[in-house]
């Protein structure tokens, strides 16, 4: 895809590959991403990938828009996107007691049983399509058709960190407490913010993810050693 | 090493730790967060001889005081027009000096600005995420939230004397319009949009905290659809509700959104305009990115040499004193 150029301020470079979502335009914002990476032009600062559209940040004393949206021109050049699937990443759940509240309520609506409601989310084909709303929060698009519901009219508070939540096509697994209007399905021990200096964040953009899971005992286990209780 | 222990007798709401700011995390949804108005944190710096970025106290107009229970530490204090008490005297709010073991100090709302920074010669304790000590004020991740009742622990807490005065305020801002360059969005507002948002007649709302800050005043019709496919949103973008109002986004700001933007305000023109508050009129006008990139070069040329000049040692205690003394005639030196 050929992508439009826009200047952002005095800053900023955004690189545009299509104003509604597509696959086709993820994936070019993701070969972009990745070229970016590996080359990054002088004076840029960071590269921020999201569903469309990707934004380079660049020092203005250092560089300007011309001269970043030539470097990426050059780099698209020599670019062809195509399907990737990242790294596969895993993902326990429990959807169990407390932590599906929401479940009862999601198969009303969609006329399944919350056995198949469950079934359903385990097997969504899940993909990192970009972060946002709160630091580490991951977008993850691949709820099944089936399993698909609008967010709620009204947002509900305090909803704990590692909540599984959905809402059309989207989970999201929280990083802490806050409001949300989604559905809440269950609920993850896995941190997404790792704690590990070398890997802070557990996905990359265009990563996939695969959620397993688990009984309540073994998120009891598993959450005690993150700290959610 | 040397501690120094500074209670917090009162802290309003929004008092916070800050370095320079957690840079390039944004893919990960984390907005850099620091200083809100970065000129000001540094000046506070450069004036007590800190290396520049050195972690600081963001003072609301919520206002802040200190007593300090032990020890002693040297601190630069910049931002808006405030109120500075010490050791129970009101001194100039763009100072250099020394708290001393009983001695209290309280930072509050003057008459205008809405952010100010003590700078510290020590490192205060505060926790680190990701590399940096910046207080991210909504989710709490990183630096310190301080409030009434809480202890500042200044580890290597220092003394610098020679450093003690007045600092120069910054003489290379001026009053203009806050200088935006147009867009990413402005093609999906309304006709007349931009011209609206470049009219005037906007104020600072009440709806003013470390995320952003939400203008009253014209709203602009959106042209089409409310919303686009979220995307990465720059600090200083200044986003438009589906009511038509905007919101200028800062430090603490989400890092993607799907809220149309009208126009970004340049970046060397946020410190100011953070100082607004809410009541105050805010006024805007469009330049070019190329012409933008060109102000920007040139602040930054006048903001380093002003940074250069801030930070010089004017001399040891005693010439000080003796140089204020020839000026002012006299002063107590009780």
């Amino acid at each position: 895809m050929t992508p439009s150029f826009k200047a952002v301020a005095d800053s900023a470079l955004l690189v545009n590959f299509a104003d509604e979502i597509s696959d086709t335009a993820h994936e070019s914002v993701l070969a972009l991403d990745a070229a970016l990476a590996q080359d990054i032009p002088e004076g840029a600062l960071e590269v921020v990938p999201a569903l469309v559209n990707l934004m380079v940040i660049f020092d203005p004393v250092v560089t300007n828009h011309v001269a970043v949206e030539v470097a990426v021109k050059t780099l698209l050049a020599g670019l062809k996107p195509q399907p990737s699937s990242g790294v596969l990443r895993h993902v326990q759940v429990c959807y169990d007691g407390p932590h599906g509240r929401d479940l009862e309520a999601v198969a009303k609506q969609t006329g399944l049983s919350t056995d198949a409601v469950i079934a359903a989310h385990l097997a969504g084909d899940y993909k990192v399509l970009m972060y946002g709303f709160t630091p580490g929060c991951a977008y993850l698009s691949g709820i099944p058709e089936a399993a698909r519901i609008p967010r709620k009219p009204a947002a509900v508070r305090d909803i704990p960190a590692g909540s599984v939540i959905i809402a059309g096509q989207q989970c999201i697994v929280t990083t802490l407490t806050m409001p949300t209007g989604w559905s809440i399905i269950g609920r993850s021990p896995t941190p997404i913010l790792t704690g590990d200096d070398a890997r802070p964040f557990l996905f990359d953009v265009g990563d996939t993810v695969a959620f397993e899971r688990i009984d309540l005992a073994a998120y009891e286990v598993a959450a005690r050693k993150v700290g959610h209780v | 090493m040397s501690e120094a222990v500074l209670a917090i007798t009162f802290a309003g709401p929004l008092v916070t730790v800050q370095d320079s700011g957690r840079r390039g995390n944004l893919r990960f949804g984390v907005s850099a967060s620091g200083p809100m108005d970065r000129l000001s944190f540094d000046a506070a710096n450069a004036a007590l001889g800190n290396p520049a970025g050195h972690p600081a106290i963001e003072v609301s107009a919520g206002g802040l005081m200190l007593h300090c229970k032990r020890g002693v530490v040297s601190l630069g204090i910049a931002g808006g027009v405030f109120v500075v008490e010490y050791a129970g005297r009101r001194v100039a709010d763009w100072t250099v000096l020394t708290l001393h073991e009983g001695e209290r100090l309280a930072v509050r709302a003057g008459a205008s600005g809405s952010w100010a920074y003590i700078a510290i010669a020590g490192d205060v304790v505060a926790s680190d995420w990701l590399g940096s000590l910046a207080t991210h004020s909504t989710s709490g991740f990183g630096g310190k939230i301080l409030r009434t009742g809480q202890e500042i622990s200044v580890q290597g807490a220092m003394v610098r004397d020679n450093r003690a005065g007045d600092i120069a305020r910054p003489d290379f801002q001026n009053n203009d319009p806050f200088r935006v360059v147009l867009g990413p969005q402005e093609h999906q507002f309304a006709d007349g949009s931009a011209e609206t948002l470049l009219g005037g007649g906007y104020r600072v709302s009440e709806a003013y905290d470390r995320m952003g800050m939400r203008l009253s005043g014209p709203v602009m019709a959106l042209d089409g659809a409310l919303s686009i496919p979220s995307e990465p949103v720059l600090r200083g973008a200044i986003q438009v509700s589906g009511e038509g109002v905007p919101t200028v986004l800062l430090a603490d700001h989400q890092t993607t959104g799907g809220y149309p933007k009208i126009a970004t305000v340049i970046s060397c023109d946020l410190d100011r305009l953070v100082q607004c508050r809410a009541g105050e009129e805010v006024a805007f006008a469009a330049v070019s990115a190329e012409e933008a990139v060109a102000i920007v070069r040139d602040h930054a040329t006048a903001r380093a040499a002003y940074l250069e000049e801030v930070g010089e040692v004017s001399g040891t205690l005693e010439e000080r004193l003796m140089r204020e003394n020839l000026i002012h005639g006299c002063i107590n030196l009780d």
